[in-house]
């Protein structure tokens, strides 16, 4: 059953795959019963010969009870829902955690466009990096992340992250993410942007901290790297 | 004399009046289905296109040829446009509302037939322009059924010209030929029901359709401005969408979809109408909690209208908006929940005839719980996130949109075929048309569900760029072998229609013994609807009366019988 | 047509149900309800953007508050026509309903000529609908007014031939100039909405 759902490498994927089993959990029961109900129905209720229906009109208080009080116990059931789902999703979409590493995401028919500040933190200056399709990451740490588009509507998603944000173009949108695992993980469009929507296609790169400060060491090769790689870590 | 019935007691004489430019509301319906039916072929023609392509990539498909990313994109939009606005709607609302609504109130015909004529010919010229859009230089519109801007706004993202512009008047047209049809689905239930035919006495098939209608007309506006908006955006360089001008992609999601939730909601209804005609008649009993199902037909309409965003969670529109609508949209499940629940009761202890209506209206009860449950998975903000914009959508949205028009609708054609053109049909062909469309129905979309939740993007015209995706391509091959069992498994149903019109045993005034009034008068009815004006003395439901001489007791038979609603 | 016919459409039964207009009257009311949320989504989106983005007030100041205002009274003196042409077919006063349908003819013709002056110069000036979000709104919002416009004028001026000729009254169609009175106030009350929106920031 775990399998249902990709492997969650995030900080907050627990939380969603929490109301997401919630929900399942909620709703099974509530499936099974009612198709079975049906199914039963269907089975046990055949015609048969010298057995008239029975004249259930539903419209007095105690027979209506049978259907309306599945139904406040739904409306209870859904709002629980609701609960878990608002914490969760103030969580993921309305705070924004310190950030120890902050990335530009772009959008672009059909790449996905990734700036990171470089030493300086500052984006806007000589020393930032813009590559295509190659996210780096490291591990633990709390990524925020402005996303963008400079065309069309796409949606940044990752699904091993539980991470999906529309890019908007004329919008600068803000998230975050914390990854627990190091390792390649997809990146996909999620919102139809063309006919090379198929083909746009990232890698987010989780490193360890080791792996991590080699590749800022070789992306920004100048000076002494351990400064380089210590002022890193103060982003804010 | 203002509501003017402009026919006399003949019907007219020549061809074209009697059976092109009829102001009959019988033809017109018969016009709507057969138009539906058309445009269906499109639209299930385009799904074996799509699904092909999404099985075995890059082959030439078979009675087509190769298709590439482009004319992807095209079929899944001319696929979901087609399907909504030129299949479901005049399926569900053009054929059957315009067909029955009179008849079940008692009424010679609709308040204002020769604006019901115009609504049909409206849909058809508007039916004709989206075909013509598939043929003109840059292709048919390709960003999508919901054309989200930029998208669908700057002809430089997509090349697609002209073929934009066709789905906007189109679609406009569509809107206004609809409009017109609920104005006269409004107008005539209020006013022309016959002595007798109280509020509470009409067929929850009229409430359906009335409910329907209101929804329609109050939430199409605001699409109609956007429409307008995205034209002039296109041909006048104005920026209502564009950034670049000033302009917010996000208003069009808001006016699309302000319109975009209701309108589902619009083709459910009547789908559950027709449902709720057929599950009583093949049980013998009432529906059950005829009231408490109205009451939760009108808060499902007026909650229609709060829930829009929920389809623009991660949208990028204010977060904080999430949870109020996260809130509504899970409270519209409490009145649906309801109906699916008084279903269930109204075969529950009845005495039910497997006719090929009462299955397909069953099944169509059965497969739209599932839609309904996975709405909840979508309705909740936190989960849509991961959801949002995968085949899990597309799986939801299928098993709910499908079980109401399809499932529906077929019931609908089993059970008043003999109404409409005095014939029965075949039921050996109808349950084997029902077992082919339950069993590849559901072999096309669980599937799809798989996919989606392991997080397979929509609208993807390969997926073989994903790695995480690859191992799910039988999934998509099940889907694609299944589609087409289902399309074949329509040829039954086809022979059955067209070849009973002409051999099917001929068909007596109520060959259901329902109690409703349509089935009061012969089959067909008779120009005028009813050779005397009926009076109404009951309810519609009343099957299985204890007491009474038989288990059906028309709405037109007086007193005395038994009285209704006995004490339980 | 047969006596029970008209019976089935014209008599008001004790069915219980809340009193209903007569058909005419009712679709036309449907039909506006629609026709207020097509408005009401332009307009309240005209409020949300302006509201957001501001700035518009240098684009606005282009456009004829003098010219707006006098179409205001034109279009209010035609509401007034209209509702006297449909008091006098009330009495019977035929010749002069069809002189009130004619005047509200005229009037929505004035306010069509002077809207046309107006585009015009604001064309040569350069302001057309893609010189700025406040320009794209005033073209669609009073575009879109002024097509509604122009089929009420159409209307209007069937009904003003109907009713010099006299068809309109013997076929019984006289009731239509209450229909079209509703159709026309409803434009002349969005115009009462246009004009502080466009012409008064």
């Amino acid at each position: 059953m775990s399998r249902l759902l990709p492997p969650d490498v995030s900080t907050f994927g627990a939380d969603i795959d929490h109301v997401f089993w919630l929900i399942f959990w909620i709703v099974g029961v509530w499936f099974i019963v009612a198709e079975g109900a049906l199914l039963y129905a269907m089975l046990r209720y055949r015609r048969k010969p010298n057995t008239p229906a029975q004249f259930l009109h539903g419209n007095s208080a105690r027979q209506m009870a049978w259907v309306l009080i599945p139904a406040v116990v739904v409306l209870f059931l859904d709002l629980g829902i609701d609960h878990a789902g608002a914490r969760a999703w103030e969580l993921v979409k309305l705070d924004l955690p310190p950030a120890t590493t902050l990335i530009q995401v772009g959008g672009k028919q059909f790449n996905w466009i990734f700036t990171y500040p470089g030493p300086d933190g500052k984006f806007g200056t000589a020393d930032d990096v813009t590559v295509e399709n190659e996210l780096h990451v490291p591990v633990g740490q709390v990524v925020r992340f402005e996303l963008s588009s400079t065309d069309v509507i796409h949606s940044f998603f990752v699904p091993e992250l539980r991470l999906k944000q529309d890019a908007v173009p004329g919008r600068i949108i803000r998230g975050w993410f914390q990854v627990t695992a190091p390792g390649t993980y997809e990146i996909a469009c999620s919102e139809l942007c063309g006919f090379g929507h198929y083909t746009m296609h990232g890698s987010l790169i989780v490193q360890n901290a080791k792996d991590y400060e080699a590749w800022v060491s070789e992306t920004w090769p100048k000076k002494t790297a351990s400064n380089a790689s210590a002022s890193l870590t103060k982003l804010r | 004399m203002d509501t003017a019935i402009a026919h006399a007691h003949q019907p007219p004489a020549s061809f074209l009046r009697r059976y092109v430019f009829s102001i009959d509301h019988k033809v017109i319906a018969k016009q709507y289905l057969t138009l539906s039916l058309a445009m269906a072929l499109i639209g299930g023609f385009t799904a074996y296109l799509i699904r092909w392509q999404l099985a075995w990539p890059e082959t030439d498909i078979p009675g087509w040829g190769p298709i590439g990313p482009d004319n992807y994109d095209a079929l899944i939009t001319m696929h979901g446009t087609v399907m909504i606005f030129f299949v479901a709607m005049p399926f569900l609302l053009g054929g059957f509302g315009n067909f029955l609504i009179p008849l079940m109130i008692g009424a010679d015909d609709m308040a204002f037939p020769r604006l019901n004529m115009t609504s049909f010919w409206m849909l058809f010229t508007a039916s004709s322009l989206i075909v013509a859009s598939m043929f003109v230089p840059g292709g048919p519109a390709a960003a999508g059924w919901t054309s989200y801007a930029p998208l669908s706004d700057n002809p430089i993202y997509t090349g697609v010209t002209w073929g934009q512009n066709l789905w906007i008047l189109a679609v406009a047209l569509e809107f206004a030929s609809f409009l017109m049809g609920g104005i006269n689905f409004l107008v005539t239930a209020l006013n022309l029901r016959a002595p007798g035919m109280t509020l509470w006495r009409m067929p929850l098939m009229v409430w359906m359709e009335l409910t329907a209608a209101v929804v329609f007309l109050l939430s199409v506006g605001p699409l109609v401005a956007g429409a307008l908006m995205l034209l002039m955006d296109r041909t006048l360089g104005t920026g209502f969408f564009r950034p670049d001008r000033g302009g917010d992609p996000l208003l069009w999601e808001h006016l699309f979809w302000f319109f975009g939730h209701p309108e589902v909601y619009v083709v459910a209804l009547p789908g559950f109408g027709i449902m709720l005609e057929v599950l009583p008649v093949f049980s013998r009993k009432p529906v059950f909690g005829y009231r408490m199902m109205v009451w939760s037909t009108l808060a499902a309409g007026l909650l229609s209208f709060l829930v829009w965003a929920h389809h623009m969670f991660v949208s990028g529109m204010d977060p904080r908006l999430a949870t109020p609508f996260s809130v509504t949209t899970i409270l519209i499940s409490v009145p649906f929940a309801v109906l699916v629940f008084a279903m269930i009761a109204t075969v529950w202890g009845g005495s039910i005839q497997f006719t090929s209506a009462m299955w397909f209206a069953l099944g169509g009860l059965a497969t739209f719980m599932i839609g309904g449950v996975t709405g909840i998975f979508l309705g909740s903000a936190t989960t849509d996130i991961f959801l949002h914009g995968t085949y899990f959508v597309v799986a939801h949205f299928h098993y709910t949109l499908f079980p109401v028009t399809f499932f529906g609708g077929f019931a609908g054609v089993y059970y008043w075929y003999p109404k409409m053109f005095g014939r029965m049909m075949n039921e050996v062909l109808g349950k084997i048309h029902f077992l082919f469309t339950f069993i590849f129905f559901n072999a096309i979309f669980i599937p799809l569900f798989i996919t989606g939740l392991r997080g397979n993007p929509r609208r993807l015209y390969e997926m073989s760029n994903y790695d995480f995706l690859k191992p799910m391509q039988s999934l998509h091959v099940i889907a694609t072998i299944a589609t087409i069992g289902l399309l074949l498994g329509q040829l039954p149903f086809v022979a059955n229609f067209v070849l009973s019109m002409f051999f099917g045993k001929k068909a007596q005034d109520n060959p259901w013994h329902a109690n409703t009034l349509e089935w009061a008068t012969s089959s067909p009815p008779p120009f005028g609807n009813f050779a005397e004006p009926p009076t109404v003395y009951r309810d519609p439901y009343e099957y299985s009366v204890p007491g009474a001489s038989q288990d059906w007791i028309a709405q037109t038979a007086p007193e005395p019988f038994i009285t209704t609603v006995a004490a339980d | 047509m047969s006596n029970s016919t008209l019976a089935a459409h014209t008599a008001t039964f004790d069915t219980g149900s809340a009193a209903s207009l007569p058909s005419g009257k009712a679709g036309v009311w449907w039909f506006l309800a629609s026709e207020i949320m097509v408005f009401g989504g332009l307009i309240g989106t005209y409020i949300l953007f302006r509201v957001a983005h501001g700035g518009w007030a240098e684009q606005a100041s282009h456009v004829s508050w003098r010219l707006g205002a006098t179409n205001t009274l034109v279009l209010v003196t035609s509401s007034l026509t209209m509702i006297l042409a449909l008091n006098a077919s009330r009495t019977g006063r035929h010749q002069r309903a069809a002189h009130f349908l004619l005047l509200t003819v005229l009037l929505g013709l004035t306010f069509l000529g002077i809207k046309s002056i107006e585009y015009t110069r604001e064309i040569r000036e350069g302001f057309v609908p893609s010189s700025g979000m406040f320009w794209s709104f005033y073209y669609i919002m009073t575009g879109l007014h002024g097509l509604h416009i122009t089929g009420g004028i159409i209307f209007n001026a069937i009904l003003y031939f109907g009713a010099t000729r006299g068809t309109l009254w013997s076929g019984g169609h006289g009731n239509r100039i209450e229909f079209a009175g509703l159709y026309w106030h409803f434009v002349d009350v969005v115009w009462i909405f246009l004009f502080p929106l466009l012409y008064l920031s």
